[in-house]
């Protein structure tokens, strides 16, 4: 088994990501994380799939969701050539005594504060999924009272871009019946 | 601007219900399938003044089993509609069905109107979601302006590239609201470019596989008969001299009379066809699935073969099958591509060598032809139907449910030609007999209509006999009636000792319940009965003879009669039998 990143961009219609995790479900493949949102286009959603399946089971995710009529292409980006990221917000125990330590934690893996009590502190981070799960162990000692986490986003490194070619009009014209 | 006739005027001030009927004429609808319910009633009052027939069918099922077996027979799209919640989850089974066979239709459902619609309303039930998995594309529509776009992109969705259900859901809200009415010129669906022209790498790679092989084995699957590829198949089938195997979802596609022809392959295949393709060293797959009634245990499923798998659907290449030649295409344009590129190969003195392959093939064909035993008692079913196929002859329509009588109607009826065979093939829904028959009919009026049913299978769907003689839809049906669910009774002889739980289903021969005969007669039909092979010709000819209302023959058959060759469900094709505990003698030395 090996992770795999996948950016599916679909048409941004009420009921697609049912379909896409209903294909997901029904077809017995696992989902790692799922992220989704806007893209440049208002009509075209961006969904971030992360799978961990083999090379042969993923063609045959990347061929079933290509069928699904609002899918309108599917990228899979490799490690080396994308930006991966995540965004983990977490509380942690953090009193007078213990506060500076979770302070130089955040620092050094460039998190930030987003929030304080008397007994906790709320930290932001950014990062791909080594860096967090590194952030959380270190974080760990001090107790950790809350955690969430988003599904992966990625984005392919260079100046190219996945959306422009893909989202050219291209109507056909409307079969005239063969008979009436 | 689609000029076909409807007078379907541009912009003019409509009903949202005004607008689908209007919709469904501009899209070449002429006959629907269908029963009025609350939600989906303002578009049967527009439905009524329209030039489409409307057939009142008596269950959601039957309208959909109708819609398919129309939309098989005539290669148009098939149309059924139904109310919401109970009507519209009623289709589920035959838009599963379509699916599973790929076959063109629309649904088009009510929904209750959109404020009601996640309320828990009466009569709500989410169609669209519960489709999402059986359709090729599903719409809810509740705005009004959509509707004709909707209609246009079903239709297109449903018969273009592998071709498939598609529900639309209408809110009643968008039937009752005014819209204004313009039918779209063109259509633009982003993630929907089928692919249809076959790759010429790909093809000159297939043609240099197949000079090279020494027994391949031309593959056949429904995707053949959906792209009308018959005739094409014939010429490159004849120029070549390789064998042929068709399947259940292909019968026809070849004629069965043809000497390359091996017959069906599978779980019930003949013993030619399955060693067609167990010792094959190419497999040449055209619109076919190897599906796993085709090839048993798929580890030990050809082992010496390389593959060519051409189909139009991308996912169905390399899903069960390691492919060696992957092809993406229409099935017609594929063997067109084929047939130039071999033809040219020819013309340069290339041509493979089969002959020994051939030869071995004929010969097991001869050893092991398709055989029944006749009992000392009773009817022989197997016998019942060749001979309906060979007095009612291969242009006639036969439909069949699924068990036993479908897999002797696959072998014993005599296919000479494609869209003649009708049959519920990847879902296997037991009851598809009469309403396919009766939706083939209205689509074929000219063509004589069987419906080829088992006892069980009729009793599923028979109300449909009340549609066919008030609409004036002359079928006939053969009951293969051995008092059983005949299939799983089978499966109880073989492998759990005779045992035989609850498969009697008493339509005889001490009671019968229901009547058949009766039953038909009930329903303004003709019933006949012919319990003695004797009487087997003049029982079907009177039915031949029956024009102007609906018959019915109950065929009383010897209730212990099995359906041969099998390979027994999980175990490689090597160990098919011939006849029980039979297994044939492949000599592999010949080869």
């Amino acid at each position: 088994m090996s992770v795999h990143t996948l950016s599916v961009l679909v048409e941004n219609k009420p009921g697609v990501l049912a379909r896409i995790a209903g294909l997901f479900s029904r077809r017995g493949f696992n989902i790692d994380s799922l992220a989704v949102g806007p893209t440049e286009h208002p009509e075209v959603s961006r969904m971030t799939i992360v799978v961990n399946v083999e090379e042969s089971p993923l063609e045959q995710v990347t061929k079933q969701l290509n069928k699904l009529v609002e899918v309108i292409k599917i990228v899979e980006l490799e490690d080396r050539e994308a930006i991966e990221r995540e965004l983990l917000l977490v509380k942690v125990k953090a009193d007078a005594d213990t506060r500076g330590q979770v302070l130089d934690a955040v620092q050094l893996f460039r998190a930030k504060v987003v929030d304080v009590a008397t007994d906790a502190i709320t930290i932001e981070v950014t990062g791909n999924a080594d860096k967090l799960s590194d952030f959380l162990k270190v974080l760990e000692p001090f107790g950790i009272r809350e955690l969430v986490q988003s599904g992966t986003i990625a984005i392919g490194r260079g100046g190219r871009s996945i959306t422009e070619r893909t989202l050219r009009p291209t109507p056909v014209p409307v079969p005239v019946p063969q008979s009436a | 601007m689609s000029d076909n006739g409807a007078d379907a005027a541009h912009g003019a001030a409509v009903t949202g219900a005004q607008s689908l009927i209007k919709s469904l004429e501009c899209a070449g609808a002429e006959n629907i399938f269908g029963i009025p319910g609350g939600a989906i009633l303002p578009a049967y009052d527009p439905l009524f003044d329209s030039k489409i027939r409307h057939i009142l069918v008596r269950h959601e099922q039957g309208a959909g089993h109708a819609a398919q077996g129309y939309a098989t027979a005539t290669g148009k799209v098939g149309v059924c509609m139904a109310t919401s919640g109970p009507g519209a989850t009623n289709l589920v089974t035959p838009i599963a069905d379509a699916y599973m066979d790929s076959v063109p239709m629309v649904a088009v459902t009510g929904q209750v109107g959109a404020a009601f619609i996640g309320t828990d309303a009466f009569q709500e039930a989410d169609i669209r979601g519960i489709t999402m998995p059986i359709t090729k594309h599903n719409f809810l529509v509740t705005d009004p302006a959509e509707i004709p776009r909707t209609i246009a992109e079903a239709f297109y969705l449903a018969s273009t590239g592998r071709p498939g259900p598609v529900l639309v859901d209408v809110a009643k809200s968008a039937l009752t609201s005014m819209t204004t009415f313009n039918w779209p010129t063109e259509i633009n669906l982003p993630g929907y470019r089928p692919v249809t022209r076959p790759h010429s790498k790909q093809i000159r790679e297939a043609s240099r596989l197949i000079l090279e092989a020494r027994r391949p084995v031309l593959y056949v699957g429904g995707g053949v008969i959906r792209a009308r590829a018959s005739k094409e198949l014939r010429v490159l089938a004849e120029m070549t001299g390789m064998p042929v195997v068709t399947t259940l979802m292909a019968r026809g596609a070849f004629p069965d009379s043809h000497p390359q022809h091996l017959g069906m392959p599978g779980m019930h295949g003949t013993v030619s066809a399955v060693a067609g393709l167990q010792k094959s060293d190419l497999i040449i797959s055209l619109g076919a699935r190897f599906d796993d009634r085709v090839t048993g245990n798929l580890d030990s499923f050809a082992p010496n073969a390389k593959v060519i798998h051409a189909d139009i659907d991308p996912a169905e290449i390399g899903k069960n099958r390691i492919v060696d030649v992957p092809i993406v295409g229409d099935c017609r344009e594929v063997i067109a591509d084929l047939i130039v590129a071999l033809q040219a190969e020819q013309d340069a003195g290339n041509t493979g060598d089969y002959e020994g392959w051939v030869k071995f093939l004929a010969d097991i064909k001869a050893r092991y032809p398709l055989a029944y035993d006749t009992p000392a008692e009773g009817l022989a079913p197997q016998y019942v139907i060749q001979r309906l196929g060979q007095i009612s002859g291969p242009e006639s329509i036969y439909c069949s449910g699924v068990g036993q009588h479908q897999m002797w109607a696959t072998h014993y009826v005599g296919f000479e030609n494609p869209n003649t065979w009708i049959n519920s093939g990847g879902l296997g829904t037991m009851g598809f007999a009469v309403p396919a028959a009766m939706g083939a009919k209205v689509g074929m009026p000219d063509s004589t209509v069987w419906a080829i049913d088992g006892d069980g299978c009729f009793q599923m769907t028979n109300q449909e006999l009340a549609t066919c003689t008030i609409e004036n839809i002359p079928i006939k049906v053969a009951i293969i009636n051995n008092e059983s669910l005949g299939m799983v009774r089978q499966w109880q002889t073989l492998f759990y000792n005779s045992r035989y739980s609850n498969t009697d289903l008493h339509t005889g021969p001490k009671r019968r319940i229901p009547d058949f005969v009766k039953l038909a007669e009930a329903y303004g039909a003709v019933g006949l009965s012919c319990d003695n092979a004797s009487d087997v010709d003049a029982t079907i000819n009177k039915a031949m003879e029956i024009n102007d209302v609906p018959v019915v023959v109950d065929f009383r058959v010897h209730r212990d009669a099995m359906v041969w060759p099998m390979v027994a469900a999980g175990t490689s094709n090597d160990a098919i039998q011939y006849a029980r505990d039979l297994a044939p003698d492949f000599d592999e030395d010949d080869l």
